[in-house]
């Protein structure tokens, strides 16, 4: 079922634009009706697994020779997210089918999004880590494309290729990482490294894989300094951000960091190293989000800034500690929300800019209500279930070495994202009127917002509050399992999670109730705090990553650019310098490496007088070739070198060879008086000094090909296949003739291609002549006119 | 071109020429000879046709699209290789009758293969020849319609 349920999402994928035009409008409630399908059948397994069951379907060998299995593995961890991915999949699927209704490329955006939704699931139930690895990849790519969905924008695109270099790079990382995992442990199954974990962190390429594994974790999940391109990707619609840039697939690192922390964790680099990235992340982000004023980017820097909390909760992860486990479900609860929310409100008022929306409470109450839901679960208010996780983090921290000063980052942090609550939810709802006004507003749609636009966020706003009430429904036994299967063991869920009164008391005379009230003064005091986040901002931004990624993409695309001038210059000339000079200088490595000067020593003894004569005329003619002054006579002089070799092929009994020379020549001449009233003057195009250096060229080449062929022969190799050839060109493939025989028979695969080529250079020169034949009719008839 | 001695000599030669070709396609399996000579023959045929009554009426006489006969060539090479497979063999095993044609030709999959080379080369070199020969008209003679009768001096 877990191999159904991914590899029938991505056939889906490939259905989508069929569904959607049959389905039409209600195309977004057909779609959602099969991750619906998958989610409930893992919700079936919730029991079983939070008591620590472990579903394993049989391996499908795939590459045997590489480790590659289509293995798959559903612990606590892969249920958690799977079910995230699934549930909240369905949502947006549905939310899509309303926020999208009556886009020509509907079908082709539902085909990325389910095809995503099937990577996410394959880089959660994989077990073994190059599946999990094509997965990953794969949501990449599927990102890509759904970032850059709206491709007429250039900001859309620019955005698109950001997000797929800087994860695409995490990845490279990341797959050498597992390739040096796997060779270390021996094998590429996750279960099975468990065992060896100690081999694992004992061995001297531990900080390589830590250093690699924690580059494709870090872009990807957007941790500082990589996490430039998560807000740049809001440039995608409302529920590519709803569903990849706030709920899964920024959390697919995260996901890794935590698979894997029982195999790489368990030393003092990893918890270092974890707690201060997160930490980092987790502050930095948090500023930067009170200095933005559209939805959608405060919402993506407060969610770069929970991914830094993620991380710093994996690195201060204890036995039993289900802080990760709870902060990921409310986060992806509330966020997806929000994220949901914010499309909603630009569907209806065609704005973006949380100053400019007010009044949400009369004109949208539902979405009012949805965007109030997830706001205050993100500040951390009792009864919403971002309040018992928060205590959960804050527990967690203080089990630790540096207690205080870690306590301190995530009370500040709860700070940050209680004033960025406040900006996307105080003044959009009760406002009255915009600040600043201005005129110039764009005028309210006419949109009417769908039941799935309304009803998605809602739902999830709702399923925050159920969960802070009575946690025991389903997040229980979830951060239970997962708990188990990250840590390895048991969580006690009802002391920590269970008692609301308990919780809200201990939230008032808590570090919590003091974070929200600096959330509520940071709120007050943004402006000021805004402008100063930035100028910090704009001076890290000379130094810091977003240059740096500019530096490279500018001097790769110089560098492409002097290199095609270089090599691709149009000139004819330079194409034959660049092309035999190379050859050259492979030939003259390969001289020199296998030390062949015997072979190209020449016999003269061997050489006889009718030899000498033809080779003297055939390089008469060349001379003669290259220094003639009428092109006829050039021509005349290329044939009688042409038909020298002819000769030569004769002398040495290749009869083949040279009835297939003579025919070239013949043709050549033939074409050459087709082509004869095209060619413009017969002209030195080179300077006396340029010939002197064309002259060397090609004796460079002349020497180059010489060598090659004395030493081609000269191996002792060449005397067996030919031996080979001729003892069995009649008994097996019944014909005399040995060359005919290897090509049609022997060798008929490379015969083949050959023509293949030779067909399609046809249709390349066709195509060549074509062209230049209309630009002259167009320039006649310009000339006419 | 316009040579009246060409022209009546080539209406001759021609049908030798692609004689000629066809022999070197059948022998070449046992003598000298062989696919792309043969095609190479044949095309040097048309080729000189074109030269005697221009790329129009050549591409009249070859009656199908020099591409096209490339790629039916293409197409037999390829199923002679085929067959192979649907035989239980490798890729381009060659598979042998034993009736024998005109003599000493052996019916196989090689021979059709070879067919295929033929006509593969005769195809690609009948297509940029006539294609020469067209363009070459057009830089002579950009708009036929307009030309001058008494300035036509080539």
């Amino acid at each position: 079922m877990i191999a159904a349920s991914v590899f029938t999402l991505f056939a889906l994928a490939l259905l989508a634009p069929l569904v959607v035009r049959v389905a039409g409008r209600a195309s977004g409630w057909v779609l959602a009706l099969a991750p619906l399908t998958f989610c409930a059948w893992y919700a079936s397994n919730l029991t079983a697994i939070g008591n620590g069951a472990v579903i394993t379907p049989d391996a499908i060998e795939w590459v045997p020779q590489l480790g590659l299995a289509i293995t798959f593995r559903l612990d606590g961890l892969a249920l958690l997210f799977a079910l995230m991915i699934l549930g909240i999949g369905t949502l947006v699927v549905a939310y899509a089918g309303d926020a999208l209704a009556g886009h020509p490329q509907l079908g082709r955006f539902m085909a990325f999004l389910i095809a995503f939704m099937a990577s996410m699931l394959g880089v959660v139930v994989s077990d073994n880590l190059l599946l999990l690895f094509i997965f990953w990849e794969l949501t990449s790519i599927t990102s890509y494309l759904l970032i850059g969905f709206n491709n007429d924008k250039e900001e859309s695109r620019r955005s698109a290729l950001q997000a797929l270099l800087v994860t695409g790079l995490g990845g490279l990382a990341l797959l050498a990482g597992v390739v040096c995992l796997g060779l270390v442990a021996q094998t590429f199954e996750i279960s099975e490294m468990l065992e060896r974990a100690d081999e694992i962190t004992a061995s001297p390429w531990y900080p390589a894989i830590l250093i690699l594994v924690l580059l494709g974790a870090a872009t990807k999940s957007a941790q500082f300094p990589f996490h430039f391109w998560l807000p740049n990707a809001m440039a995608a619609p409302a529920p590519v951000s709803a569903y990849l840039h706030s709920s899964t697939m920024v959390k697919a690192g995260v996901f890794l960091l935590a698979r894997l922390a029982p195999v790489l964790g368990a030393t003092t680099a990893w918890t270092t190293t974890l707690t201060i990235l997160g930490a980092a992340t987790m502050l930095y982000a948090g500023v930067l989000a009170l200095r933005s004023v559209t939805f959608k980017r405060v919402l993506a820097y407060t969610t770069v800034s929970a991914l830094g909390t993620m991380v710093l909760l994996i690195g201060t992860g204890s036995p039993g500690d289900g802080a990760l486990a709870a902060f990921i479900l409310a986060h992806a609860i509330y966020k997806g929300g929000l994220f949901m929310c914010a499309g909603a409100i630009e569907h209806v008022t065609a704005t973006k800019d949380t100053r400019r929306v007010t009044g949400l409470l009369r004109t949208m109450p539902l979405t009012s209500i949805a965007l109030l839901l997830g706001a205050l679960s993100m500040a951390g208010i009792p009864i919403l279930f971002g309040a018992p996780a928060k205590e959960l983090a804050k527990k967690s921290v203080t089990a630790t070495a540096h207690a205080d000063l870690l306590l301190a980052a995530i009370v500040a942090s709860g700070a940050l994202f209680t004033a960025a609550a406040l900006i996307v939810a105080l003044r959009p709802v009760f406002a009255r009127h915009p600040h600043p006004p201005n005129p110039a507003d764009p005028a309210p749609t006419t949109h009417k917002a769908g039941a799935a636009l309304v009803g998605a966020p809602l739902l999830l706003g709702i399923l925050g509050l159920v969960a802070g009430i009575a946690p025991a429904l389903f997040i229980e036994p979830l951060v239970r399992a997962s708990t188990l299967a990250t840590t390895g063991a048991a969580f006690e869920a009802t002391a920590k999670l269970g008692a609301v009164p308990l919780v809200a008391l201990k939230w008032l005379i808590g570090p919590s109730a003091l974070a929200v009230a600096i959330g509520i003064a940071l709120y007050a005091l943004r402006t000021p705090f805004g402008a100063l986040a930035e100028r910090a901002d704009t001076v890290l931004a000379r130094i810091a990553p977003p240059a740096l990624y500019q530096y490279t993409l500018d001097a790769a695309l110089a560098l492409a650019g002097w290199q095609t001038r270089t090599l691709q210059s149009g000139s004819i000339g330079r194409y034959i310098r660049v092309t035999v000079l190379g050859g050259f200088v492979i030939v003259g490595a390969l001289v020199w490496h296998t030390d062949a000067t015997s072979a190209i020593a020449p016999a003269w003894e061997q050489v006889k007088l009718f030899d000498g004569a033809l080779i003297a005329m055939i390089v008469l003619a060349a001379l003669g070739a290259a220094m003639v002054r009428t092109r006829l006579a050039a021509v005349a002089a290329l044939g009688v070198a042409g038909l020298g070799i002819t000769l030569v092929f004769i002398t040495f009994s290749a009869p083949d060879v040279a009835m297939t020379q003579f025919a070239v020549e013949t043709l050549t001449v033939l074409v050459f008086v087709l082509a004869f009233y095209k060619l413009p003057q017969f002209r030195r195009l080179t300077l006396p000094s340029m010939r002197i250096w064309e002259l060397t060229v090609s004796l460079l080449f002349g020497l180059g090909m010489t060598s090659l062929v004395l030493i081609a022969t000269s191996e002792s190799l060449a005397p067996t296949i030919s031996t080979f050839f001729s003892e069995n060109a009649a008994p097996q493939a019944y014909g005399r003739n040995i060359v005919n025989v290897i090509l049609v028979d022997f060798r008929a695969a490379d015969t083949f291609g050959e023509i293949l080529v030779l067909a399609l250079s046809a249709i390349g020169i066709s195509a060549l002549l074509k062209l230049r034949t209309q630009n002259n009719n167009d320039n006649a008839t310009e000339a006419a006119q | 071109m316009n040579s009246v001695i060409l022209r009546t000599t080539t209406v001759f030669i021609l049908p030798l020429l692609l004689m000629l070709s066809l022999i070197v396609l059948l022998r070449g399996h046992n003598e000298p000879g062989g696919g792309f000579v043969g095609g190479l023959l044949a095309s040097a045929a048309f080729t000189l046709y074109v030269l005697a009554a221009g790329a129009k009426a050549a591409r009249h006489l070859l009656h199908v699209h020099p591409i096209t006969l490339a790629g039916a060539g293409l197409l037999f090479a390829l199923i002679s290789g085929v067959m192979s497979i649907v035989a239980g063999h490798p890729l381009f095993d060659a598979l042998w009758t034993d009736t024998k044609i005109i003599g000493q030709v052996k019916i196989g999959t090689p021979l059709l293969f070879d067919i295929g080379v033929y006509l593969t080369v005769c195809g690609v070199v009948c297509a940029i020849a006539f294609q020469l020969s067209e363009s070459a008209e057009d830089a002579r003679d950009p708009s036929p319609d307009e030309a001058d009768p008494e300035g036509g001096t080539l």
